[in-house]
């Protein structure tokens, strides 16, 4: 079996082509990561100017929020993709067609990191305007943290677009929602100590919490923790492994229950 | 001596099964290559199980659906690219243009000089006009001819189509049957076709599949169909199939 580069440009192609038709589209992308960004920074000016240790904290609010919408737009950029084809009543045509899963996937990726760059990028310049909290300054960790937190969600949108090949829109709640229980869980806005010991397992368990708990050694004790970022990266693989295996099974399973025929609610 | 080329279609004892009901109860069938074939049948008889199932979007409980040789769906990446399929149930994206749709879709399957592709099937399915205008500002009419536009578009040797002209009005589609006659015969074409429009098959078919709750009821042509049931028309033929009547029932008894 071999993917056809051919195929995954004329998908990105098509959802490119979207995109830029429509200006409300767009905006959507840029307006709630702005608005998210300027609450907390306002909170963490607020708070800095009334606590010690937030004041040695420099901008960890900032940062939580900027890396949890790497998160978690990354994941709603690969499933508002796919959902376009749901609205559109255009999977049939897909899934007859010669494109196979693996290839339908990768455009989905593309077209989440497209999503994301037209969404977070200008975000990120508002953030060093307002705050002086410049993101790319983080180098070569920014990378680190960027590729695991958008594995991360790769592997979330992969589980939820095979939830929704199996279940139709009836699963379309958890593509906007499944993200926001990561958000308690992967400690964004907290140090995973906090959590009851228990919980700490669970969190543990997710490579988003590696990466925000490496966010924090970042800003507060100016430490790169490389072994968290490894440690996040072998569970990024699990996760994804797992997320496309299962978006497989559900697609057979889609398959003997006709559900690709019966794609409304 | 070689061995006859595989029929394009062949399903043979197929059952489908849901968890409450049988949508396909052990049909056969094979449709030689290049032979158009209506499949008649009330709603519920199982049309678009069978079609689902040639197309491999749908797996047989039981029984197997072979297309150009390939054994659907696990062997459908073999053939899908030589297949296509056109309905108005499945709609293709309104915003994008008619020339952006098609363009995504000969991509997808591999269609060679893109440009040259669409400029010819748009002239003649008569699309030129609003090649650059969005899909989802065309009339119903226009719309049927872009879906059809792109279910041809990498000229395939076996076409499913789904009640083609449903909604169309009587002008509309009969310029849409003549363009698929002129498809089958210029490309020799596989042409399965499920419709409620009796005259349509009539027209375009040279044989008719009768189902009614998930079985064959009858299949041939429809001249031995019409001389076989004493009637003048396929719809008098359906109607007497579809309530137990004439030669199915005597079958039956």
């Amino acid at each position: 079996m071999t993917a056809s580069l051919h195929r995954i440009g004329a998908m990105v192609r098509r959802y490119w082509y979207l995109l830029r038709s429509s200006w409300p589209r767009i905006l959507d992308l840029v307006y709630w990561p702005t608005v998210q960004m300027l609450m907390w920074g306002f909170l963490q000016t607020y708070v800095a100017q009334n606590a010690g240790f937030f004041a040695r904290a420099g901008s960890v609010f900032i940062g939580s929020v900027l890396l949890w919408d790497i998160l978690f737009r990354g994941q709603l950029g690969f499933s508002i993709s796919f959902l376009e084809e749901m609205y559109a009543r255009n999977l049939g045509n897909i899934m007859i067609s010669p494109l196979r899963p693996v290839e339908f996937v990768a455009s989905l990726m593309i077209m989440s990191l497209v999503r994301l760059s037209i969404g977070m990028v200008p975000v990120t310049l508002l953030a060093i305007g307002f705050f002086g909290f410049n993101l790319w300054a983080l180098g070569f960790a920014l990378a680190a943290f960027f590729v695991n937190l958008i594995l991360t969600s790769w592997s979330i949108g992969i589980f939820v677009s095979g939830l929704l090949l199996r279940n139709g829109m009836g699963a379309e709640s958890l593509a906007w929602t499944i993200m926001f229980l990561f958000l308690p869980l992967t400690c964004v806005y907290y140090p995973v100590s906090v959590l009851p010991h228990w919980l700490q397992y669970v969190a543990w368990a997710l490579p988003p919490t590696y990466v925000f708990e490496g966010m924090r050694a970042l800003l507060i004790e100016h430490v790169f923790r490389a072994d968290l970022m490894l440690e996040a990266l072998a569970l990024n693989a699990i996760l994804f492994a797992a997320a496309s295996i299962a978006f497989l099974l559900l697609l057979r399973s889609a398959r003997e229950h006709g559900s690709l025929l019966q794609m409304g609610e | 001596m070689p061995s006859p080329s595989p029929a394009a279609i062949a399903v043979d004892r197929v059952v489908k099964r849901y968890k409450t009901a049988t949508a396909v109860d052990g049909i056969s069938f094979e449709l030689p290559r290049g032979s158009i074939t209506g499949l008649l049948g009330g709603n519920g008889a199982g049309k678009t199980t069978t079609i689902a199932m040639i197309m491999g979007l749908v797996a047989p409980t039981s029984g197997t659906v072979s297309v150009l040789g390939a054994r659907m769906p696990d062997e459908r990446y073999d053939v899908l690219r030589r297949m296509n399929f056109e309905s108005p149930y499945v709609d293709l994206p309104m915003r994008l243009s008619v020339r952006q749709n098609l363009s995504v879709f000969a991509q997808l399957y591999a269609v060679e000089d893109i440009a040259h592709r669409i400029a010819e099937i748009a002239d003649d399915l008569e699309l030129t006009d609003f090649l650059d205008r969005a899909t989802g500002k065309l009339s119903a009419g226009q719309k049927t001819r872009v879906s059809l536009a792109k279910a041809l578009l990498n000229r395939p040797d076996v076409l499913l189509l789904d009640e083609p002209t449903a909604s169309l009005d009587p002008d509309t589609a009969d310029w849409v049957r003549g363009r698929l006659e002129n498809f089958r015969k210029s490309c020799g074409a596989t042409v399965l076709l499920a419709s409620h429009n009796m005259a349509e098959v009539e027209r375009l078919c040279e044989r008719v599949i009768i189902m009614k709750r998930g079985r064959i009821e009858d299949d041939d042509t429809p001249e031995r169909l019409l001389a076989r049931y004493g009637r003048d028309t396929l719809e008098d033929v359906f109607l007497d199939v579809a309530r137990g009547r004439g030669h199915a029932a005597e079958a039956a008894s």
